[in-house]
C-alpha cells in the first residue's frame, strides 16, 4: 500500500475558488446525480489553482460539496496525484516499473541523485526540481518515461534527461526544445 | 492479413477532428442503427463474438444484456480509459489519434442498452490523451453526435469526461465505480455486480476503451465479418502493447490465432541488439511468464494463452532477452503490486508486502535457500480469496517466474556462484542495491 505522502499542510491562508475555477465547478455539478461524485473534480481545481492542497483548500472543497471534512481527507489520501505538499517547480515523475526497468530507469534514477542531489521523494533546496520514482506510466513503447510539467518525456536517455534537466535550471521552456536531436 | 480495424485511422494525423473522421466514413453507420431496435444491436454485438479488451475478456454483447430491461432507475455507462496494467499503452492511442472512434462507440452501447450518461474514466497522468479527448467530445456536442436529440434520432447522451487521481486499482471495474463517486477505489465485493448494482446505485455497464472503439466497425460491416477473423473463441483483431526488449517497441494490430513469436518478431523487428529471447510476458504484468520455446510453439487467441497457462489479458507483450534478470523483473513487478494494493484485504495486502520484501532479499543477495519455496507456498494463499484479483495478479506472476527460472534465483542464493553476466534491467549487479 502506498498512498500517502501526505502530512497535511495548514497555511492559515483560507481558500475560494479563483472566479476561472468557480466557473468551472459550477459546470460540474449538474454532471454528476450526487455532490459527493464532484468531490475529485474539485479538488483538481483547487490542486491547479494553489499548485497543492491545503487543509484550507480541503476543507473548502468539503464544505461546497456538503461532505464531512474527514471524507475529503481520506480520498486526498488515497491518490497518489494529489499533493499535500509544494512539489517543485518542475515534478519529475520518473517510472520505475517493468519496461521502464528493462530500458534503463535505474540509470536515470541515479543520474538525478548525482546532478541535483536528492533522490525519490525529495526536493532541491531552491525548490526548482522534486523527484518521484511512480509506477507504470502507461507509456512502456516510448521506455524509459518520465511526466513533468503535465506531459510525458519519453524514449529518455541518461544524456537526454541530463539537458532536459539542464533547460530546465537554465530557465528555458524544455517543452519548446527538441532532446533527441 | 486482416486489414486494421481498431488501428485504420491512427496514421492521419487530422483524424481526431470531427471533419476528418467523417470523411473517412466515421459516424457514417449510426442513422442506421437509430433505426433498429436495441436489442437487435445487443443481439448483433453478440454474434460478433466481440469480449472486453480491458484484461477479462468477457463477451461483449452478453455484459450488455445482464442489464436488467424494465427499471426506473437511470443507467451508466463507465468507460474505463485508466489503463494501468503495467506493459499497456493502446488505450491512450484511441484518445490521441481516433476519439471519435471511442465517442462512436460509446453512442452505440448506450443506445443498445438504454443508456443517457456515460462516464470516461480516464487516468489522471495521460495530460495530452484527455485534452485530446475532451475536445473531440466537445466537437460531437457542437454537430449533433451527442447531446439532446442526436442527429434528430430522438436519442440523447451526455458523455462526461473524469480525471483519476492516480490509483490502479481504479481501473478494477468496481474500483473505478467508488472513485467515480468520490469516494477512495476500493473494490466492492461481487455480486451484485455493476450489471445490477453500479455506479450511484445504478445499472451500469463498464467497458475498456478499444472493447467500445471496436462497435463501429462491427455495425458498419456486421457481426458475422468481424466473427469470420480470428480463431473459433478470439474473434476479431486485438491491439497489442509490445514493449521491453525489442528493436522498435510499439501497439500492433493483428487479428487472433497468429503465431505469438512470429508476431512479435514481424512487428518490432525481434530482440533489440540482436540478442537471444529470454522469455515474453503475454498480457500484462499479471499474467505468467512463458519461456522462449513456449514464446515461440504458442498461438496468440485466448484459447492458446489459457492452454499454455498464461492469458491475453490487456494484451501487453513484455519482452525479456538474454540478460533481463528475471528476480530483478520479480522484485519490480511485486513493488507494484505492493504498493497499488489497496489494503482492504488481509491476504493481498501482507502476500504482496512479504512477497516482495522475500525477492528484494534475495536480490540483494541476502536470500536463504528456504526463501524460494516459501514464496511459493504463500501463492496459493492469496488466489481466489480476496475482494478483487489484484492479490492473484501478483501470485500468478510470481509463481511462473520462480517456477520457470528457478535456477535465476537459485544463483543468487547460491554465494559460491553468483551470477557474472550484465545483471539489467538497467545494469544493477548485487551490491549496489538502489531501490
Ligand atoms: C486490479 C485490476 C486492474 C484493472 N485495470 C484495468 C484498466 O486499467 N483498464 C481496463 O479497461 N480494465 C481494467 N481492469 C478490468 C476491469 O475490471 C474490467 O474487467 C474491464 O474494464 C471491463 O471492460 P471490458 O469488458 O470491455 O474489458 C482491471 C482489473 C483489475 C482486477
Ligand atoms: S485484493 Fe487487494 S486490491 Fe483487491 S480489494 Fe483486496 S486488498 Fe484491495
Ligand atoms: S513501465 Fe514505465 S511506462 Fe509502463
Amino acid at each position: 500500500m502506498s498512498h500517502g505522502s501526505h502530512a497535511i499542510a495548514s497555511t492559515g491562508k483560507p481558500f475560494a475558488f479563483s472566479p476561472e475555477n468557480e466557473k468551472r465547478f459550477q459546470e460540474l455539478l449538474p454532471k454528476y446525480p450526487t455532490r459527493r461524485a464532484v468531490v475529485l473534480p474539485a479538488l483538481w481545481l483547487a490542486q491547479e489553482q494553489e499548485g497543492h492542497l491545503t487543509v484550507e483548500s480541503m476543507e473548502y472543497v468539503a464544505e461546497r460539496l456538503e461532505q464531512p471534512a474527514v471524507t475529503v481527507f481520506a480520498v486526498v489520501e488515497f491518490y497518489t496525484m494529489f499533493k499535500t505538499e509544494a512539489v517543485g517547480k518542475h515534478h519529475l515523475q520518473v517510472c520505475r516499473t517493468l519496461t521502464c526497468t528493462m530500458r534503463g530507469c535505474d540509470d536515470l534514477q541515479t543520474m538525478i541523485e548525482r546532478k541535483l542531489g536528492i533522490g525519490a521523494g525529495e526536493k532541491t533546496a531552491d525548490g526548482k526540481f522534486s523527484v518521484e520514482m511512480v509506477e507504470c506510466l502507461g507509456a512502456c513503447g516510448a521506455a524509459p518515461v518520465m511526466r513533468m510539467d503535465n506531459r510525458y518525456w519519453e524514449n529518455l536517455t541518461v544524456d537526454k534527461l541530463e539537458r532536459i534537466i539542464d533547460a530546465c535550471r537554465e530557465g528555458r521552456d524544455p517543452a519548446s526544445e527538441d532532446f533527441d536531436r | 492479413m486482416t486489414p486494421p480495424i481498431i488501428s485504420m485511422r491512427f496514421d492521419n494525423p487530422d483524424n481526431h477532428r470531427l471533419a476528418a473522421y467523417v470523411a473517412s466514413g466515421g459516424y457514417r453507420t449510426l442513422p442506421k442503427m437509430f433505426g433498429m431496435k436495441p436489442d437487435d444491436v445487443i443481439d448483433e454485438v453478440k454474434r460478433s463474438g466481440l469480449r472486453g479488451r480491458g484484461g477479462a475478456g468477457f463477451p461483449t454483447g452478453m455484459k450488455w444484456s445482464f442489464v436488467p430491461k424494465s427499471t426506473d432507475k437511470p443507467k451508466y455507462l463507465c468507460v474505463n480509459a485508466d489503463e494501468g496494467e503495467p506493459g499497456t499503452f493502446k488505450d491512450q492511442l484511441i484518445l490521441k489519434h481516433d476519439p471519435h472512434a471511442l465517442i462512436e462507440g460509446i453512442i452505440t452501447c448506450c443506445y443498445a442498452v438504454g443508456i443517457h450518461t456515460a462516464y470516461v474514466y480516464v487516468r489522471g497522468e495521460y495530460d495530452f490523451p484527455i485534452a485530446r479527448f475532451s475536445a473531440a467530445v466537445a466537437e460531437a456536442y457542437a454537430n449533433g453526435w451527442l447531446g439532446k436529440n442526436i442527429q434528430g434520432s430522438g436519442f440523447d447522451l451526455d458523455v462526461v469526461v473524469h480525471r483519476g487521481a492516480g490509483a490502479y486499482i481504479c481501473g478494477e471495474e468496481t474500483g473505478l465505480i467508488e472513485s467515480l463517486e468520490g469516494k477512495k477505489g476500493q473494490p466492492r465485493p461481487k455480486p451484485p455486480f455493476p450489471a445490477v448494482v453500479g455506479v450511484f446505485g445504478c445499472p451500469t455497464v463498464v467497458n475498456n476503451v478499444e472493447t467500445l472503439a471496436a462497435l463501429p466497425w462491427i455495425m458498419e460491416h456486421g457481426a458475422s465479418a468481424y466473427a469470420a477473423i480470428g480463431t473459433e473463441k478470439s474473434k476479431g483483431t486485438m491491439l497489442f502493447s509490445i514493449s521491453g526488449m525489442v528493436e522498435r517497441p510499439g501497439v500492433y494490430e493483428s487479428e487472433f490465432g497468429v503465431n505469438l513469436w512470429d508476431f512479435i518478431e514481424t512487428s518490432t523487428g525481434g530482440v533489440k541488439d540482436g540478442k537471444q529471447l529470454k522469455a515474453v510476458i503475454p498480457g500484462g504484468s499479471s499474467s505468467a511468464i512463458l519461456t522462449a520455446d513456449e514464446a515461440r510453439a504458442v498461438k496468440l487467441d485466448y484459447e492458446s494463452i489459457a492452454a499454455a497457462g498464461s492469458m491475453v489479458g490487456s494484451g501487453a507483450i513484455m519482452v525479456l532477452d538474454e540478460d533481463t534478470c528475471v528476480v530483478k523483473a520479480l522484485e519490480v513487478v511485486l513493488r507494484f503490486y505492493a504498493h497499488e494494493s489497496c489494503g482492504q484485504c488481509p491476504p493481498c495486502r501482507e502476500g504482496t508486502y512479504w512477497m516482495h520484501e522475500i525477492v528484494s532479499r534475495i536480490r540483494r543477495g541476502k536470500g536463504h535457500v528456504e526463501d524460494i519455496d516459501l514464496l511459493l507456498s504463500i501463492c496459493p494463499d492469496m488466489m481466489g480469496r480476496t475482494v478483487c484479483v489484484l492479490a492473484d495478479s501478483a501470485a500468478i506472476p510470481a509463481a511462473s517466474y520462480i517456477r520457470k527460472f528457478r535456477h535465476e534465483f537459485e544463483a543468487y542464493i547460491d554465494k559460491a556462484n553468483p551470477p557474472e553476466r550484465r545483471l539489467h534491467p538497467g545494469g544493477v549487479n548485487l551490491e549496489a542495491g538502489a531501490m
